[in-house]
């Protein structure tokens, strides 16, 4: 059996009387998809800003690739290989699309303290950034600024600044948010195509996405992961059922 | 190359306007002109840097003029005590200036916001009182540069070699700031300003990009201090009183933040402006106040938005 | 050294810090609740302390004018809110401070052409001009002690308002929640322009009361609202607690700063060397103290609110 590549240990994360995330504990294997679902206020997001360094936990542990990152900042966790979208779009909204792209390169080739040469043109940040756009099919919008973008093709850069960190783990958060039923559908098909190259930890409410991407589910309610295991496992858990799932299982 | 667009056309006709006072003022013996201009181009360069900061790196800094007053004290203490060298006044002010900003960036870095402006302006005021109390070297009252800077090669005696020299830094600083927005280090301070929360979590750590960014700023201004101090042949603490700190801000705002011009455009309207309308009332402040006010309310972009919106109109 | 003479110093300093926590209390509650940078705060203070000079001289009573001059700040306050701040809440910070300033700008010139430039003083009356006996064998002006019993009053009144009363509920969710104060049918423009003419009111109580301690004149209210912004970060922004202890701790370093360093320098260094040193050290104190909170606690001494 391989070494998980995330292992969260009995993460604590308490805001005044609400426990956010309680006692959680969840490993990551290299190359899956893993999904963690729950309902609303389940502390998805919550978990996703800690694993991401940007929520200090209040107690337990976090390890990436074997090491302790529970104490590192959020700069400090990406440049060990983990990078993650928002839920809510969170981009570089007056400046262009590229070099939105490229600064997420950018953060990742060496030291920034160059002063003079002309950062837009320096193939070592406008290739990579290029290629990416690519992967994400935002290769014709590159000299379009952020701002001007449809929603769907934001959310598509929004992934396209994690990818760029060359991460090896993606924390997606809620990447289908806000998306029509054709533009998820079109979402899905580029997440299958990156779940080759790199391990994905997924929080979505799509349901239909889920399914389709995931390898392994965890099923988070108030803060606690009720239950873990392959999609068909977790279709057929009767606690999943009755706490979560149950409802959509009865519309659809 | 790309053809020049409105600000672009604009921009180089009043440098080339600047380059062309001296003769001008001297062919229509209007000396008040050269004298006037030279106030202009001495502020644009520490307009200009504050743009740096201000503009592409969000950094509401109250406290900028300081820096002004930093340089300027290095040139009338230096020559206080007998050495006019201007190579090593620059050195100095840029030195001091420097140190200032490094220790004071380091501390109000930490902070956001609000606390950001009101920190800056509370440094920059304790440097005031500082000079204040220095009663050696004037005070209140301030002291005499009795004898300008000597840069070997030339002097700043002549008016129109002090307008030239001044000149010439600013455009050095128009360039130098052109390079750095381009440059990496200034695509994080752009980014900085504009998510930091995203610049983090795709690997930066911004806080000693801000800083230098806040250190570069304070050492470029304090080079129009060295300046300005031989233009007026006198310093005093006035010069960095913390409403010099607020017209410096309203000239970056007024010119347009974030763009390469803007403190060019913005200086010149500044004290364009100060002029025409302290001709009117002597009261001028009276109109500024509340003009200053409808800019914020109405006109966000300042001149270079203004132009630009022109182009853009042109272009559709 | 002279034991009544720190005794006194210590009571000017308290003095000075309840001037300060005057202004401050003002400013940093309309950021606290608006989220509004005022840096015309200060202007306020100053038109007060005109307006009580004006209004003394026309009424000859100085009770009656300060009553006066109260009641006009409060309106003035009401009145810049309604025309101008009004429309810079939802802008940025940079906003406000622009605009505030160009306020600065106006009311100077404006106080300039009314009162013309020269100062103005304001005479105490005999009742206040006197020294009065705080503790056996301890004289100490009774004015200065009227200004410190004003402060606390304000200080406990301040307390009771937002602490215990309806209103300060409501300043206090208005603070939190815009939306939610809106949706339980209260007015939140009423209530901000109220709060905001509360802090006018303040600023103006302190212009009034240091008016006659210091001259009346043009810019008096800047060099003022720069401490009153050191007193924001020592305590926390929108903390009414916090600025009163730090407009406490402010005004004592200041004044006893200034009271004791030169004495103090003098047993280090020669007596012209401390002599000279001495007011430029003393005036960097406040900073200084500043500069070790903001290491120490970058969120003031009593955060107003985590995050």
């Amino acid at each position: 059996m391989a070494e998980p590549l995330l292992t969260i240990d009995r993460l604590v994360k308490r805001f005044g009387g609400l426990t956010a995330t309680d006692h959680l504990s969840l490993e990551v294997m290299p190359g899956e998809v893993h999904a963690v679902i729950g309902p609303n206020g389940a502390g998805k997001t919550t978990l996703i800003a800690q694993i991401a360094g940007e929520l200090r936990a209040d107690a337990g542990e976090i390890r990436f690739a074997g090491e302790d990152i529970t104490r590192l900042p959020a700069p400090a966790r990406s440049h060990r290989g983990l990078a993650r979208s928002f839920q809510v779009t969170s981009l570089f909204a007056d400046m262009t699309v590229e070099d939105n792209v490229a600064l997420a390169v950018q953060a990742h080739d060496g030291h920034s303290f160059r002063f003079l040469a002309d950062a837009r043109r320096d193939a070592r940040l406008r290739d990579p950034a290029r290629a990416v756009l690519a992967r994400v099919g935002l290769a014709e919008r590159g000299q379009v600024r952020a701002a001007a973008l449809s929603h769907g093709e934001q959310r598509q850069l929004e992934i396209a600044l994690a990818l760029a960190t060359r991460p090896r783990l993606l924390l997606l958060d809620e990447p289908m948010a806000g998306m029509g039923a054709e533009e998820s559908a079109r979402m899905i098909e580029r997440l299958r195509g990156i779940k080759s190259q790199v391990t994905i930890v997924l929080v979505e409410h799509d349901m239909d996405a889920v399914f389709a991407l995931a390898d392994r589910i965890t099923v988070l309610v108030y803060g606690r992961a009720i239950a873990t295991g392959r999609p068909d496992e977790i279709r057929r858990n009767a606690q999943v059922r009755e706490a979560y799932l149950g409802d959509e299982q009865a519309a659809s | 190359m790309k053809s020049l667009d409105a600000r672009g056309w604009t921009a180089l006709a009043l440098i080339l306007l600047l380059v062309a006072v001296p003769p001008l003022a001297r062919t229509f013996d209007q000396n008040f002109y050269l004298l006037l201009f030279t106030r202009v181009v001495i502020m644009t360069t520490a307009a200009i840097s504050l743009n740096l900061i201000l503009g592409y790196g969000g950094m509401v800094s109250f406290g900028h003029a300081m820096y002004v007053g930093i340089g300027a004290y290095a040139v009338g203490i230096s020559s206080f005590h007998g050495l006019n060298d201007g190579w090593a006044q620059m050195a100095l002010a840029m030195a001091v200036a420097a140190v200032a900003a490094l220790a004071i960036g380091a501390m109000s870095l930490r902070t956001k916001g609000v606390y950001f402006i009101m920190i800056t302006l509370a440094f920059a005021q304790m440097i005031y009182f500082v000079a204040v109390g220095l009663s050696r070297y004037g005070g209140d009252d301030g002291l005499t540069v009795k004898r300008r800077s000597d840069f070997g090669l030339f002097g700043l005696k002549d008016p129109a070699v002090l307008y030239y020299v001044a000149l010439a830094v600013m455009l050095a600083a128009l360039w130098l700031s052109w390079r750095m927005v381009n440059s990496r280090f200034g695509l994080v301070l752009r980014g900085a300003k504009s998510n930091d929360r995203r610049m983090a979590a795709i690997g930066f750590a911004t806080y000693r990009y801000r800083l230098a960014g806040f250190v570069v700023a304070g050492t470029m201004c304090a080079v129009a201090g060295v300046l300005l101090a031989n233009f007026s042949d006198f310093v005093s603490p006035a010069t960095m009183h913390w409403t010099r700190s607020g017209d410096l801000i309203v000239m970056v705002v007024l010119g347009g933040m974030g763009s390469l011009f803007g403190p060019l455009f913005g200086t010149v309207a500044f004290l364009l402006l100060e002029e025409v309308l302290s001709g009117i009332t002597e009261a001028w402040q009276i109109i500024f106040g509340p003009l200053l006010l409808a800019l914020v309310l109405y006109a966000r972009g300042g001149i270079d938005g203004l132009l630009a919106k022109r182009t853009e109109r042109g272009d559709g | 050294m002279d034991l009544i003479l720190i005794l006194e110093q210590t009571l000017n300093g308290v003095q000075l810090g309840m001037l300060l926590f005057l202004l401050t209390a003002g400013l940093t509650l309309v950021f606290g609740i608006m989220d509004l940078v005022n840096l015309a705060h200060g202007s306020l203070y100053m038109m007060g302390a005109y307006f009580f000079a004006t209004f003394t001289r026309l009424t000859g009573s100085f009770l009656l004018g300060a009553v006066l001059a109260l009641v006009a700040t409060l309106i003035l306050g009401i009145v810049v809110e309604i025309v101008a701040l009004r429309r810079l809440y939802a802008r940025d910070h940079l906003d406000h401070v622009l605009g505030t300033f160009g306020l600065i700008l106006f009311f100077n010139e404006a106080a300039r052409l009314v009162w013309g430039p020269a100062g103005m003083s304001i005479p105490l009356p005999p009742y206040l001009a006197r020294a009065i006996e705080i503790l056996p064998g301890v004289p100490y002006s009774a004015y200065k002690a009227s200004i410190i019993v004003v402060g606390l009053a304000v200080a406990g009144f301040l307390y009771w308002l937002v602490g215990r009363t309806r209103i300060g509920m409501l300043i206090r969710a208005g603070a939190s929640n815009r939306e939610m104060v809106g949706a339980l049918g209260v007015n939140i423009r009423l209530l901000f322009t109220l709060v905001f003419g509360l802090g006018a009111a303040l600023a103006g109580l302190a212009g009034v009361m240091d008016a006659p301690i210091r001259t009346v004149q043009i810019g008096m209210g800047e060099n003022i609202l720069i401490l009153a912004f050191v007193v924001v970060v020592i305590g926390g922004i929108g903390s009414i607690r916090g600025a009163f202890v730090a407009s406490i701790l402010v005004g004592l370093i200041d004044v006893m700063g200034r009271a004791f360093l030169p004495e103090l320098l003098k047993l280090f260094m020669t007596p012209i060397a401390a002599s000279t040193a001495a007011p430029a050290i003393s005036s960097m104190l406040i900073y200084v103290a500043m500069a070790g909170v903001l290491v120490f606690r970058p969120e003031g001494l009593f955060p107003a609110r985590g995050g």
